[in-house]
């Protein structure tokens, strides 16, 4: 336990923010599933970038900007491994999972969807994997179906069986949960959807940074990842998308770096993944994220489930003890992110009550406002534990939640 | 009491909190719960003041000149926030309620525990009430 607590306090002084005082206490991150920290390595990488090879990248043939595109392809190679893709240019870079979505739902939903078509999405859903397959359904009169969610917060495979049909095109569910931290079945959901033909998109924003991903052990047509959720930046992720999808799929933006040849009569697009990725990508970020890959790489992704496991059973043992205290989403797989109410007291005064002690948690709907009509609740408190996160920590929002629990019912 | 003497008698009050933040929060839902009930009838989607995250509702009547509201809300915190807003308008005339300049936001350093989200929310509460005043003022100047 000794060594296990000396490892955590290294990799804690790693992270310059978490290296302060908030409200005159020192400052408990819990509010990882939102965004986690970076640690120095992946800061240090932004401002090498910026001072020492600013360029733009793949066009220029000066010192600089080869410097540049071998820092941002090697990121994508990195990802590659990763995540364990066939080829590297089945790597697209995007602004995040949002955005991954959207390219998909769009350009493969374009091409290949049809009136009478539909799409199954779960209940579990963050609103950035429910809106783009409304916009697209609408627009092709394709129908948006809904898997539905059991009492513990898992999704009713059950209920996903009695919606496939040969009408299904396009399946997409998230990988871990962000509201109450699911880990859902996704190969088996995979493996049927392709039994009737589907595609399968998965949203693993929740998984990166903690779970093991394998895409082609998974065999997901589309993987999407943001970068700021693992330890990387803001404004960075990826669509992995299996490249036979990718070549049969029209672009999603038009402008530079995406075209071979442009005449006003006609544009020639460019190859995989440059088809994907029109204009000047978010360069700084983009080679920033290979630093935060290392970062989780040289600690193993083992250690870190095990860590935020043990974590998440300790802190769902603390508040359980507390009266009034009632978790959602009480799956036995789950991430590390604990989901709870306090009965009679609104989820955002025990947001700023817990603030007011510098512990940093999420309160309300997390974006998921169809997940908390199925519970019937308005929102949740939600703590989501990291890597750089301590059992002391734990103790200290047990003991604030217990002082909240307290005043207000005294 | 005029509108100042309650608001120094507010930043007074807060003062003796030193800063702590803690302590602030749970005085702040304190004056909540201190708060006169709003009947359950009145909570309607009508009486909502739009622009706050959380829900507050808040009506007004007059009595001989004087404006007095009624507020309640979902979430403690907002509640006490209303509950000092109402303890400094209660009883004054539409009048001085419209003429008045609040600085006890400021002076209690509210921007510290209210994020950017609740203070356009408090004043929209502020607006309300004064769009209150003013509908009352013109009612009676009629009368």
């Amino acid at each position: 336990m000794d060594t296990i607590l000396a490892d955590i306090e290294k990799i804690r002084a790693q992270f310059p923010v978490l290296q302060q005082h908030v409200n005159g206490k020192p400052l408990i991150y819990f509010d990882n599933a939102a965004t986690n920290q970076k640690p120095k390595q992946v800061i240090d990488a932004l401002i090498n970038y910026y001072q020492g090879y600013n360029a733009n990248i793949h066009r220029g043939i000066h010192t600089l900007a080869e410097k540049a595109t071998k820092a941002f392809e090697t990121t994508r190679h990195s990802m590659q491994r990763f995540i364990n893709a066939k080829h590297a240019e089945e790597i697209i870079f995007t602004r995040g999972v949002t955005e991954s979505i959207n390219l998909v739902a769009s350009s493969y939903g374009r091409a290949f969807l049809n009136e009478g078509d539909e799409v199954i999405i779960s209940g579990l859903e963050h609103h950035s994997n429910i809106v783009p397959w409304q916009i697209i359904c609408e627009e092709k009169k394709a129908k948006l179906k809904i898997i539905p969610v059991t009492e513990i917060g898992e999704i009713d495979l059950n209920g996903y069986q009695k919606l496939l049909s040969t009408k299904t095109k396009i399946v997409a569910t998230n990988h871990a949960s962000n509201s109450l931290g699911t880990i859902n079945p996704v190969k088996e959901i995979i493996r049927l959807a392709h039994e009737v033909g589907a595609v399968v998109l998965i949203d693993g924003a929740q998984a990166a940074a903690h779970l093991e991903i394998d895409v082609l052990s998974l065999d997901c047509d589309f993987y999407c990842i943001s970068s700021h959720k693992m330890y990387g930046p803001t404004g960075a992720g990826i669509l992995y998308g299996k490249k036979e999808w990718l070549e049969k799929m029209p672009p999603y933006m038009g402008g530079g770096e995406m075209i071979k040849d442009v005449t006003f009569a006609k544009t020639t697009y460019n190859d995989l993944p440059y088809k994907f990725e029109a204009g000047t990508p978010n360069i700084a970020d983009v080679i920033a994220l290979n630093e935060a890959i290392n970062f989780i790489q040289s600690i193993s992704k083992e250690v870190i489930a095990e860590h935020e496991q043990s974590l998440l059973n300790y802190a769902t043992k603390k508040l359980s003890e507390i009266p009034s205290v009632k978790f959602i989403g009480t799956s036995k797989e789950k991430v590390a992110v604990l989901s709870f109410v306090i009965e009679g007291i609104h989820p955002f005064d025990v947001g700023q009550m817990l603030d007011a002690r510098g512990i940093a948690v999420r309160t309300g709907h997390h974006c998921t406002q169809p997940l908390m009509e199925r519970f019937g609740i308005e929102g949740t408190v939600r703590a989501s534990f990291s890597i750089y996160n301590t059992t002391h920590e734990i103790d200290e929002l047990a003991e604030a939640v217990k002082r909240i629990v307290n005043f207000m019912k005294p | 009491m005029t509108v100042n003497q309650v608001q120094d008698e507010i930043i007074n009050e807060f003062s003796l909190l030193d800063g702590d933040m803690e302590m602030t929060v749970f005085y702040i839902m304190e004056l909540g719960q201190r708060l006169s009930e709003m009947s359950e009838t009145d909570k309607t989607e009508a009486n909502l003041v739009k622009g706050c995250q959380s829900k507050v509702w808040l009506v007004a009547e007059v009595t001989d000149g004087n404006v007095l509201f009624k507020a309640d809300s979902n979430t403690a915190i907002t509640k006490g926030l209303v509950s000092l807003l109402i303890r400094i308008f209660n009883n004054q005339t539409p009048e001085t309620i419209l003429g008045s300049d609040l600085y006890f936001m400021h002076r209690i350093g509210m921007e510290r525990f209210i994020g950017t989200q609740r203070s356009n929310g408090f004043a929209s509460m502020i607006k309300q009430m004064k769009l209150y005043a003013l509908a009352f003022k013109t009612q009676l100047a009629k009368a």
